[in-house]
């Protein structure tokens, strides 16, 4: 188990990398790439911040993007709190590695296993996660122009590449349809960042529909 | 807002909806209609981040390398390629096509 944790760890610090160099193609220093990655902990949130933020966007709709992004880790910190019964400050950690990977191994884990799972999982994603993100943020900083290097296009590729895992059903496919229409049908008229938001506009149907 | 208070922003607002599930009773979200929204709800999004990264320029939409680019990283998720080799075949691609 523990040498599955690292194997997931040492996959998402290679992820990290594309991590960090984007951000500082987007216009971050080193250090608010590496705060990012140390506080933020949030593969799909720190990546919407950073592409928001690199755009052009306003702040205000970075922030609004990442906590979108981030809401799905209050429900698998709901599942992960009725299935580990971790108690007093130790929930304090246990709240900052909440995250797709440390919820999948734990829920995948042996009983009995499942908090080493998923405390093994998160702690050795957090180390390589920053780790990567250093390595990427320090390689950006010194390679020069973004544009000529590709780094533009490394952006909607790393979204791609975290959508297309969740595009599992006719649902979630005809939701990602709708959002990606929304979202560019918006560009013209609305501030930069913003067309992102609505684009989670494309979940209102399930909301009044049963 | 500067860039640093959208870090630290961002970062304490989606580590208060991590703890916020971590005090919730375990029944709390039980239910389809919060559960399903919620989870569709970073589906929408991506796309939305995929289309506006990709076609958006400051209020326009453009077709450049970025384009080529997503094509390559399709056809890499496709395949089921490692997260790390889709971004670097996408930047790789605009990249080519910036030279030429």
């Amino acid at each position: 188990m523990l040498r599955n944790a690292l194997g997931i760890g040492v996959a998402t610090g290679a992820y990290a990398v594309s991590f960090g160099a984007v951000a500082v193609a987007a216009g971050l220093s080193v250090p608010q790439a590496c705060a990012t990655s140390l506080l933020l902990f949030t593969g799909a949130s720190q990546f919407a911040l950073v592409a928001v933020l690199g755009s052009g966007g306003t702040a205000l709709a970075g922030v609004l993007s990442a906590l979108l992004l981030g809401s799905r880790n209050t429900l698998y910190a709901v599942r992960m709190a009725d299935l580990l019964r971790v108690r007093g400050p130790r929930r304090l950690v246990a709240a900052q590695i909440t995250l797709d990977e440390s919820t999948a191994m734990a829920i995948a884990a042996p009983a009995g296993l499942e908090r080493t799972a998923f405390f093994a999982t998160g702690a050795a994603i957090y180390v390589l996660w920053n780790l990567g993100t250093l390595l990427g943020a320090l390689g950006a900083a010194h390679l020069g122009d973004p544009a000529a290097l590709g780094l533009d296009a490394a952006v909607p590729a790393a979204f791609l590449a975290l959508l297309a895992p969740q595009l599992r059903d006719r649902t979630s496919l005809r939701v990602a349809a709708a959002g990606g229409l929304l979202a560019l049908a918006a560009v013209p008229f609305v501030r930069p960042g913003v067309p992102v938001l609505i684009a989670g506009l494309a979940v209102v149907p399930l909301l009044v529909r049963r | 807002m500067s860039t640093w208070s959208a870090v630290l922003l961002a970062s304490a607002g989606c580590y208060a909806l991590k703890l916020l599930g971590w005090t919730l009773p375990s029944r709390a979200l039980d239910n389809a209609r919060v559960r399903r929204p919620a989870l569709l709800l970073p589906i929408a999004l991506l796309a939305g981040l995929v289309t506006v990264q990709t076609f958006g320029a400051s209020r326009a939409l453009d077709l450049d390398a970025r384009a080529a680019g997503l094509a390559v990283a399709a056809v890499a998720v496709l395949l089921r390629a490692p997260f790390l080799v889709v971004v670097a075949l996408a930047a790789v691609t605009a990249a080519l096509l910036r030279l030429v």
